[in-house]
């Protein structure tokens, strides 16, 4: 065959042995970070790096980590396994002490086998699944596991009596979705309501959600759980605006960002939902109100949820780093195994919390806030 | 009553995929080659029509135009670059190829423009949707206007073709490319005119597809664009009103099946039909017989 | 003439098996010198798995002339077989090596059977229609096996098509098979000495298949289907085994796939994986099988190698793809190559056609 082809392959090769050899320099603490960058799940993972890189940049304006600088370096994995695997490699060869990702589940399960192989610290701000942490103890996570977040959102609505009658629709084509609706479904089961219909949908046939909403309808639910993204909710609550249907809808973390990640919609149509969420865009305490200027100054968007868990998850690096003492010439499993340690003693107000702890396993202590949107805006419920 | 409002809904759906797949089979009919941008172009063509819309507030219709004109050129541009160069080529799968290839960089450069965040697209539709008993039925105006489209689109594109010159020209490239050569018709030209109609058609599919659907992000078009593909197959790839049919056909079947069988399987049950369809007829619904050469 | 085109095919032949193997010696030396980046050590075992699915796709594509849409249902097969074979099986085999293998021969077992099963209808059609069906059964695969619950208890196997609570375990259950969640926890076998031996025995089998009478059949439906069957020769059986090998083949790329990372689901073989595939095989050549090697390694390290882009990475990557493809198909490109690079495309150019 063509020679050509050949040639590129050998030029291929010797470029992969060529950048090889980059290890830390000591002089930086270097944080990796994993996630979909291009694809269809890119939202999630530009969010994730924009908002690491704004924390980054602050730490960094304000003196450092014990006075030393960060350094991040973003990674695409494409929503993909096995490319994010091959990102962590690349990662490694760059010299990375500290990883924070991978974003999405499946390629985080799959590259958190890697980390706990190598022993290297891994927090993810938003590998939901339970599965994200578990190979090794070095794996943390910022946000909530998809079981806390199903049997939260259950009881929830079991407590406060917001309905009798639940219809649920969910993505079975999705890791997080149809993690967190697996565990609504078995606490519903001691909670005083019944799910009257339970309708999938896949990531090839989502456009059209009006088969869905038209059971929940006829089934007569009053409420409907929707355990997936904003993307898919905007045109869930669009469909069944056309279809006069007006239950509660009940949205969870990946609803944050309705108001303000999708240019354009109709935000009235979003009025009265209500979702268990850590983060608004639209709080007022400080921290989140300066986080939102400067995401919006760099970035030109409303950060959502992912952006607010990475931003956490660099301060929360920074305190484990201080907590520990750990200095950037040291190893990766070096710093890693202090660093674990370190986790189970810090306690880090965010955006997504305040005094959030970490136990021995890598889930955080914090708990989900109930909001719902009232004239365009987050109202805090109790 | 919910079997009809289904139904109604199937329809909807399918006309989407319907409009779609115009531009599929007449690319195909007459260039003979599976475009797999068209979903991209189609996105483009969402992307134009909104970016209209948002800077210069105009009327939609003008948004539609600029869209109709964007995409036109996009289609030439495309056919020049990456698709002529390859006529003549050893096989026909090499066009296919590069066609994933415009595909894949029409995605990342929208990427790079607009970001990955969905955008929310305001209907071109001026209307409003029509209820009947007491809104329990309801056929968006949205899908009217695309099922009328799709009717006036079938109808100018069967007379552009059979009345018109450039029309006939089509035809005879699609028959016999050497053939319609030494007849002193401008092949090259033909095929480009054949793209840029396609390509038009596009910008109008995805102004509709936005406006019943309104979520637009870099690969809006991608899963959508496979769909009509399959619509026109099954329609019978190359016959302009098979692709229509198809297109109906097969956004009733998801729809139905979504809501009496399996909403976990409609993907599946979906191709399985198109499968028996293909089986007992082998050239799809409304497919011209393919004569042997030995 | 005919010996010494024999010859000739011999020493092409040669050539392939060396050009793995030198491969291999030269990564291991690289290895042992601690000259190779973590991320080409990461890389060895996903390029092996897409050498062997270009290779057994080029079966159908380049030697059958079917296009086939949807290799990576077969690739999912497999991948899935082999995987619930070595999570049912982790405490009854205790040798890793002797489970893997099995494993890669249940996988393999497990594609064939797709193959024979999808084959027997596919392959009565033709050209665009074939391709196209092809594609539906890859996605009918997927879709399928992201609602299949499978659980095990002390009772034995649990099946499902619901959701894991239909299965009807006992509270110490365990799930094998979590429909969209996929397996997770695979014991990771595949390593690059395996992946390099599986590329060898799929070159042996698809370049001996080639040169051998049947192989020789297949090709004459091929090339000209009407005169083949005037001549007795019988189609469906001909096509039939080339599909089935194929997806045997692509069964075991699958194993070797799904024992390389902790975690598998099958959305990750969806039409995307079947058209990369394609790409290998088109853009090596069709029907050429060491084409198809080179083409599945370039372009598995290719993403990888642009990672210095950082946000114009896959954009370059698609420019990349489509250069590659007018230079190595576009008639007036080659026409160009063998005027001014004559010397060094000449033999390369007569060879890829």
């Amino acid at each position: 065959m063509k020679k050509f082809v050949k040639l590129a392959s050998v030029v291929c090769v010797a470029a992969m042995m060529v950048s090889t050899v980059a290890m830390a320099d000591g002089e930086t603490f270097k944080i990796g970070g994993i996630g979909p960058m291009t694809g269809a799940a890119a939202a999630y993972g530009m969010g994730v790096m924009n908002g690491a890189q704004i924390a980054v940049d602050e730490i960094n304006e304000a003196g450092g980590v014990n006075g030393v600088q960060l350094e991040f370096n973003p990674q695409d994995d494409e929503h993909d396994a096995e490319k994010s695997v091959n990102a962590y490699n690349t990662l490694k060869d760059w010299g990375m002490q500290m990883l924070l990702g991978s974003v999405t589940s499946a390629p985080c399960i799959a590259v958190e086998a890697e980390a706990a192989n190598d022993n290297m610290f891994l927090l993810t701000p938003s590998g939901s699944a339970v599965d994200c942490i578990t190979a090794g103890d070095n794996a943390f996570r910022v946000c909530f596991s998809d079981p806390s977040q199903g049997t939260a959102s259950a009881q929830y609505i079991g407590e406060h009596g917001l309905a009798e009658k639940v219809a649920a629709i969910y993505d079975s084509s999705d890791v997080y979705s149809s993690g967190i609706y697996a565990t609504f479904k078995a606490e519903a089961e001691n909670q005083p309501f019944e799910i009257v219909s339970e309708e999938a949908f896949t990531a090839d046939s989502k456009t059209d959600f009006t088969v869905q909403i038209q059971k929940a309808k006829d089934a007569g639910a009053e409420l409907v759980f929707l355990p997936f993204y904003y993307n898919e909710a905007a045109l869930v609550f669009t469909q069944a605006a056309a279809m006069d249907y007006a239950p509660l809808w009940f949205g969870v973390d990946g609803m944050d960002g309705i108001l303000t990640g999708v240019e354009g919609f109709d935000t009235s149509l979003a009025e009265g939902v209500m979702l268990l969420t850590p983060f608004s865009a639209d709080a007022q305490d400080d921290l989140t109100k300066n986080f939102v200027a400067k995401y919006q100054e760099e970035y030109g968007e409303v950060p959502n949820q992912f952006a607010a868990d990475a931003y956490d998850g660099i301060y929360i690096m920074k305190a484990a780093i201080e907590q520990a003492g750990v200095t950037p010439d040291m190893d990766p499993s070096a710093i890693c195994d202090a660093v674990k340690a370190a986790m189970t003693e810090i306690s880090v107000d965010g955006l997504t919390g305040s005094g959030m702890t970490w136990s021995a396993d890598g889930e955080p202590s914090k708990s989900p806030k109930a909001v719902v949107i009232e004239d365009g805006a987050y109202k805090g419920m109790e | 009553m919910s079997l009809l409002s289904y139904l109604i809904n199937g329809i909807s759906l399918g006309s989407v995929y319907a409009i779609i797949a115009l531009g599929y089979t007449m690319v195909y009919g007459i260039a003979r080659m599976l475009n797999f941008a068209h979903g991209d172009v189609i996105m483009v063509g969402g992307y134009v029509a909104l970016t209209v819309v948002l800077s210069y507030s105009t009327n939609p219709l003008v948004a539609v135009l600029v869209a109709i004109v964007v995409c036109t050129v996009l289609g030439i541009v495309i056919e020049r670059v990456a698709y002529r160069p390859l006529r003549g080529a050893a096989s026909p799968l090499a066009v296919l190829i590069t066609a994933i290839g415009v595909s894949y960089l029409l995605q990342n450069v929208v990427l790079l423009i607009f970001g990955p965040n969905p955008k929310s697209f305001q209907s071109v539709v001026p209307f409003p949707d029509l209820k009947f008993a007491g809104g329990t039925l309801n056929i968006s105006a949205e899908t009217i206007v695309t099922i009328a489209s799709c009717i006036v689109i079938m109808i100018v594109l069967t007379t552009f073709i059979n009345k018109t010159k450039a029309g006939q020209a089509m035809l005879a490239v699609s028959e016999d490319k050497g053939a319609a050569q030494l007849m002193g018709i401008n092949v090259n030209g033909t095929i480009a005119l054949t793209f840029a109609i396609g390509s038009g058609l596009a910008a109008i599919a995805g102004v509709l597809l936005c406006s019943s659907y309104p979520s637009l992000s870099p690969y809006t078009g991608s899963m959508p664009g496979i769909k009509a593909f399959v619509a026109a197959v099954f329609g019978g790839i190359g016959s302009i009103p098979g692709a229509m049919i198809g297109g109906i056909v097969l956004g009733v079947i998801e729809i139905m099946s979504k809501a009496y069988i399996s909403s976990q399987l409609a993907d599946a049950i979906v191709f399985a039909v198109l499968i028996v369809v293909l089986l007992v007829k082998p050239t799809g619904l409304l497919g011209k017989k393919i004569q042997e050469k030995v | 003439m005919c010996g010494m085109n024999k010859k000739k095919k011999l020493k092409s032949n040669l050539i392939t098996y060396g050009m793995v193997i030198a491969a291999f010696i030269i990564v291991q030396i690289l290895q042992s010198t601690g000259h190779l980046s973590s991320l080409l050590q990461g890389l060895l075992v996903p390029i092996c798995v897409y050498v062997i699915l270009a290779v057994s796709l080029n079966l159908v594509v380049g030697i059958s002339g079917e296009l086939s849409l949807g290799h990576a249902g077969f690739m999912c097969v497999g991948a899935f077989a082999g995987a619930i074979f070595t999570k049912c099986t982790q405490e009854a085999i205790t040798i890793d090596l002797l489970r893997f293998v099995l494993a890669i021969l249940v996988a393999a077992l497990a594609a064939a059977v797709f193959g024979i099963l999808i084959g027997i209808p596919v392959l009565r059609l033709k050209g665009d229609y074939l391709a196209i069906v092809t594609l539906a059964f890859g996605e009918i695969i997927k879709n399928v096996i992201n609602v299949f619950y499978i659980g095990k208890d002390a009772n034995g196997f649990h099946f499902s098509m619901k959701d894991q609570f239909s299965l009807g375990m006992e509270p110490d259950g365990k799930i094998i098979l979590g429909g969209p969640q996929g397996i997770t926890g695979i014991s990771k076998q595949s390593t690059f000495l395996i992946g390099v031996i599986l590329i060898l025995i799929t070159l042996f089998i698809v370049l001996n298949l080639i040169d051998s009478r049947d192989g020789r059949a297949i090709m004459s439906i091929r090339d000209n289907r009407i005169a083949a069957e005037s001549i007795g020769i019988n189609i469906t059986k001909y096509k039939l085994m080339a599909f089935t090998v194929s997806a045997a083949l692509a069964g075991v790329a699958g194993a070797l796939y799904s024992h390389n990372l902790a975690t598998l689901q099958a959305s990750k073989f969806n039409f995307n994986t079947s058209i990369l595939a394609l790409v290998f095989v088109v853009l090596g050549g069709i029907g050429n099988i060491r084409g198809s090697v080179i083409a599945a390694v370039i372009l598995t390290a290719l993403p990888e190698l642009l990672r210095g882009l950082a946000d114009y990475r896959m954009l370059i990557y698609s420019i990349v793809l489509i250069a590659m493809m007018l230079f190595n198909w576009a008639p007036k490109a080659l026409e160009w190559r063998e005027r001014y690079l004559g010397r060094f495309f000449k033999k390369s150019v007569k060879e890829g056609e």
